[in-house]
């Protein structure tokens, strides 16, 4: 067990490398820093004197390691467009995205683990064939579309719900939050919604379609042979036995929520990194995209290392071998 | 050794299944997939089902525990145990009889244990389930079944998880999980199927041996012959959805009626016939929707008759034992026919 | 069995009355085929059938900005059915040349990660060894990024490293690429899984055996036996392209106003919908949503017919 978490933490550290060299590569080579942070008419040598100031002549293994070094450290440079420090950028935007996602995670497992049980168990009843119509439209409506027309309808044609923005907030020590102001909470809504609903018809049709296969496996057909009650069967045998692809779908979703938050962000004018992304996209401001995408990388990385501690917790059959990961892709 | 003399006839019969039909909906039609299937089980029977893949015989199995998989459904016929009607049961009820009166054993012991749950867990569920135990009661009782099924170190073993079971090991876990609150009848579909040849005789003496001590009924469905001259005290063949032949197991071996059981009992190998070639039917079983006229086996039968292409034979007296064969045709009628055809 | 008798299997497996039957006997695919069908038919006619032209500034006069569509309008006057933008643009026939583009990037970038995904899944699982883990990995890192942040970096790229007045006038391009370099993994790991299969089978051993190149027999058998499950990943794919696509443009860093697509139509009626203007916005999303569910509908049928373990 402990072999195996450690093994898991040098892969995280590994992948987490690999996304700095593409960040590092984006930073150094698409660009020249030295442009963004002085005027046109700097004079050759001044420019010279920045770049052995900066390090920017030393060979890239050393550029490379420095740069990891501060990325551990949260320096990421100052922003192209801004020249303020990427880090503090990301930080006071950081909360918003947080909040946001977390939110439509909640959305997206509440809502639609149940359904997909429910779907999955009675395949045949007209509710599940209406959700299942429902999902597959939400599957097709993209994500900024959602957006859109929920803000048509509550916000523009019902007016009960704000269009834009995080309302009231409230800040403790660094962070802000939505969550203990009435105005706060329901600038959260149309928001959360927006960006769990892609997520949760995913989750419905995944633990649908795991519900029906393990409902035609040997074990279910052999329990109800032993005249286990229908709840014992589909609670304590078949749920149990889809939560390994669950928790590794919903593992990965919740990483790319993050990155979705993007979309919504936009549409509702969100005050989070996902608007600050796109902004530097716009206007290549390489240092916050390097910034972003290494913040990506390590939730990534840290949800996946939940994950695989939640297989540890579901499935008897990873305990003893080490290492090995069923259920994944 | 199997069939010891003692007749099954003497007792009331346990189960009773008659006129069944299992039907499949299919969009080429609905196919009939069991034919007006007849037979009794004595309490402490063994009686064995054999016959090729897609003859009827699972489905039978199935349709007895209420296990028919959707869209297949009883469609005709009564399945009564104790004289209680149990294939009109609601599901509820059904359930009740499941595992505490029918056991069942399915085919592969690799796939027929939940993996997430210790072999433990399944077995106190069952037996609590179905009887009025305390959870320390039924662990005990848990052991106590792994001891009989013979898994050595039982107390350890049973909260391991079936993934550290070897296959035979974990066909004994079942058995013991069909034995759990003491059934009258087993029906076990295959249950050496899956196994290795060395294990299979181990596990099918075991199951023998219990069921003998428990004077529990077995169902026992295999395309194997041996299986079945082995242990069962009487043995049903089935063909294309309908018994073929049906009696105590000595005499089908010995003397077959049915000219499809004698096909099956020259395929056997025996031991001092080294060189003669095995014995096999041309041709192969029809599907389900192409069944001919008559009697389903006429294409491939040596001794077909005008009327076997015509008229379907029901079992009849045939020695000690039934077959449905014209050649066995009481009133003489149908073995006239037959000899007009025969070398055709 | 040569590759041709393969292929012609599959075919015949394809057109075996099963699939046929499914097909007709489901009036969702029908009716989804038709969709598409018709929608595709209607993108690709817009030069013959729009009734405007609406990039053509010349035809544009801003005294027809902002009217609604005739069912709802005053005048009844039909010829801005579903009512104009603010520059005066018929919104159908921005429609109409919006899915066009639409199309032609998501076909264009299906090729290009399908193309990008069968040729390095060949290679990974044919080389093996250190080729196959770099490729694998990449894989692996890349699918912890959703595809739409591949292409938004990808996107983010190219604009760093071309000046931005050249970049309206590849941006399709750039798009294309972007989108088909984010879908690739799909395809690399279903023929690279098949190559593996393949490639410890008898017939390749003892084509070895007798001096044939087993690579060229592989592609020969791989090829046919993955065409099923990349027909269904294509499918699939194509609804998320088109979908990514239009997201990308609706953030603004896709197709340009002078070239719009319909996320580029949806993001232009979005500043507007504030004040009520909601047909400029709604439409396009109409047409998108409906081309996107009817794909999907296709895709999903296509996949339940051939039945290959898809995850």
């Amino acid at each position: 067990m402990l072999a195996f978490i450690l093994r898991r933490l040098m892969q995280s550290v590994a992948v987490l490398l690999a996304v700095g060299l593409v960040s590092f590569s984006l930073f150094r080579y698409v660009g020249d820093p030295i442009n963004a942070m002085v005027g046109q008419d700097t004079p050759a040598v001044e420019r010279e004197a920045l770049r052995v100031k900066l390090g920017l002549n030393d060979p890239a293994p050393i550029q490379f390691v420095r740069f990891i070094a501060n990325a551990a450290h949260g320096q990421f440079g100052l922003s192209y467009r801004t020249a303020e420090p990427v880090s503090r950028m990301i930080l006071e935007r950081l909360p918003a995205t947080l909040e946001l996602s977390f939110c439509a995670a909640l959305f997206a497992l509440l809502v639609g683990i149940p359904m997909g049980v429910y779907t999955g168990l009675y395949p045949r009843h007209w509710t599940s064939r209406l959700l299942q119509a429902v999902s597959l439209i939400g599957v097709s409506l993209p994500t900024f579309l959602i957006g859109i027309l929920l803000i048509l309808f509550f916000s523009v044609i019902l007016r009960w719900l704000p269009s834009f923005g995080r309302g009231e907030t409230v800040t403790i020590g660094w962070w802000t939050t939505n969550f203990l102001r009435w105005k706060g909470l329901e600038a959260l809504i149309l928001p959360s919604i927006t960006l769990g609903l892609f997520q949760l018809t995913l989750l419905m049709r995944l633990v649908r379609s795991e519900m029906l296969e393990v409902m035609r496996t040997d074990y279910i057909k052999f329990a109800r042979a032993r005249g286990l009650t229908n709840r014992a069967i589909n609670f304590g045998h078949a749920l149990k036995n889809t939560l390994v692809p669950v928790i590794t779908v919903t593992g990965l979703q919740l990483g790319s929520l993050i990155a979705f938050a993007i979309v919504t962000e936009t549409v509702f004018a969100w005050p989070g990194v996902g608007q600050l992304f796109i902004q530097s996209v716009q206007f290549s401001d390489i240092p916050v995209m390097a910034a972003y995408l290494m913040l990506i990388g390590l939730f990534f990385v840290i949800i996946n290392l939940v994950v695989d501690l939640l297989y540890f917790v579901v499935d008897p059959r990873l305990r003893g071998q080490m290492g090995r990961r069923a259920g994944a892709h | 050794m199997a069939a010891s003399g003692k007749s099954a006839l003497n007792k009331a019969p346990l189960l009773e299944v008659k006129n069944l039909r299992v039907e499949f909906p299919t969009r080429r039609g609905t196919l009939l997939a069991v034919d007006d299937v007849s037979f009794e089980i004595a309490a402490g029977e063994v009686l064995g089902v054999v016959g090729e893949s897609g003859a009827g015989k699972s489905l039978t199995g199935n349709a007895i525990i209420g296990l028919l998989e959707p869209p297949g459904r009883v469609a005709g016929g009564e399945i009564r145990l104790e004289g209680r009607r149990i294939d009109n049961l609601p599901y509820e009820e059904m359930r009740k009889v499941r595992g505490a009166q029918i056991g069942a054993i399915f085919q592969d012991p690799l796939t027929s244990l939940n993996p997430l749950y210790s072999v433990g867990r399944q077995l106190i569920e069952t037996i609590q389930t179905h009887l009025p135990l305390s959870a320390g009661q039924a662990r005990q009782r848990a052991i106590d079944l792994l001891k009989e099924v013979g898994i050595p170190g039982a107390e350890q073993r049973i909260d391991h998880y079936p993934h550290q079971f070897s296959g035979g090991m974990r066909q004994r876990v079942v058995i013991a999980l069909a034995l759990c609150a003491g059934p009258k009848l087993i029906v076990a579909d295959e249950p050496t199927t899956a196994l290795d040849v060395s294990i299979q005789a181990q596990v099918i003496a075991l199951l023998k041996r219990l069921c003998r001590e428990h004077g529990t009924a077995v169902m026992l469905v295999t395309h194997d012959m041996g299986v079945i001259a082995e242990t069962a005290d009487r043995v049903a063949v089935m063909y294309a959805g309908r018994v073929a032949e049906i009696g105590p197991v000595r005499d089908v071996i010995k003397q077959a009626r049915h000219p499809y059981t004698e096909g099956l009992m020259g395929s056997i190998p025996s031991l001092g016939h080294r060189s003669e070639r095995l014995a096999q039917i041309d041709g192969a079983m029809p599907r389900l929707t192409e069944i001919p006229r008559g009697c389903a086996f006429n294409p491939r039968c040596g001794h077909r008759g005008q009327r076997c292409l015509v008229e379907r034979p029901d079992l009849m007296p045939a020695g000690s034992s039934r077959a449905a064969c014209w050649l066995h045709d009481p009133r003489g009628v149908g073995a006239a026919a037959v000899g007009e055809l025969a070398d055709a | 069995m040569s590759a041709r008798t393969a292929f012609a299997q599959w075919l015949h497996h394809a057109a075996d009355s099963d699939i046929w039957w499914s097909f007709k006997s489901s009036t969702t695919t029908v009716v989804a085929a038709a969709v598409t069908f018709l929608i595709i038919a209607m993108a690709f006619l817009a030069p013959v059938i729009a009734p405007h032209t609406p990039f053509d500034p010349g035809t544009l006069s801003l005294s027809d900005g902002l009217k609604p569509p005739v069912l709802i309008s005053s005048d009844g006057d039909w010829s801005f059915p579903l009512g104009t933008d603010d520059q005066g643009r018929d919104v159908l026939s921005s429609i109409m040349y919006g899915t066009r583009l639409s199309l032609i990037v998501g076909f264009a970038s299906v090729i290009v990660a399908m193309v990008l995904g069968i040729g390095l899944g060949l290679i990974s699982g044919y080389f093996g060894g250190t080729t196959d883990a770099v490729i694998m990995r990449i894989a692996d890192v890349q699918l912890t990024f959703p595809a739409i942040l591949v292409a938004l970096l990808i996107d983010g790229l190219v604009r760093g490293l071309i000046s931005s007045d050249r970049h309206d006038e590849i941006a399709t391009f750039v798009i294309i690429g972007a989108i088909g370099l984010s879908f690739w993994v799909q395809y690399a790991r279903t023929v690279r899984g098949s190559v593996l299969v393949e490639k410890n089978k008898e017939y390749v051993q003892a084509a070895r055996v007798i001096g044939l190149s087993p690579a060229v027999i592989m592609v020969r058998h791989v090829l046919p036996n993955v065409t099923g499950p990349v027909l269904v990943i294509a499918t699939i794919n194509l609804g998320l392209a088109i979908i990514t696509e239009a997201t990308l443009s609706f953030l603004g860093v896709g197709l340009p106003s002078t070239q719009p697509s319909l996320g580029t139509l949806i993001r232009l009626g979005n500043e507007l919908l504030q004040s009520g203007e909601w047909w400029i916005t709604v439409f396009p999303g109409i047409t998108l949503a409906l081309l996107v569910l009817a794909v999907n509908l296709l895709g999903d049928w296509l996949r339940d017919a051939l039945n290959p373990k898809l995850r």
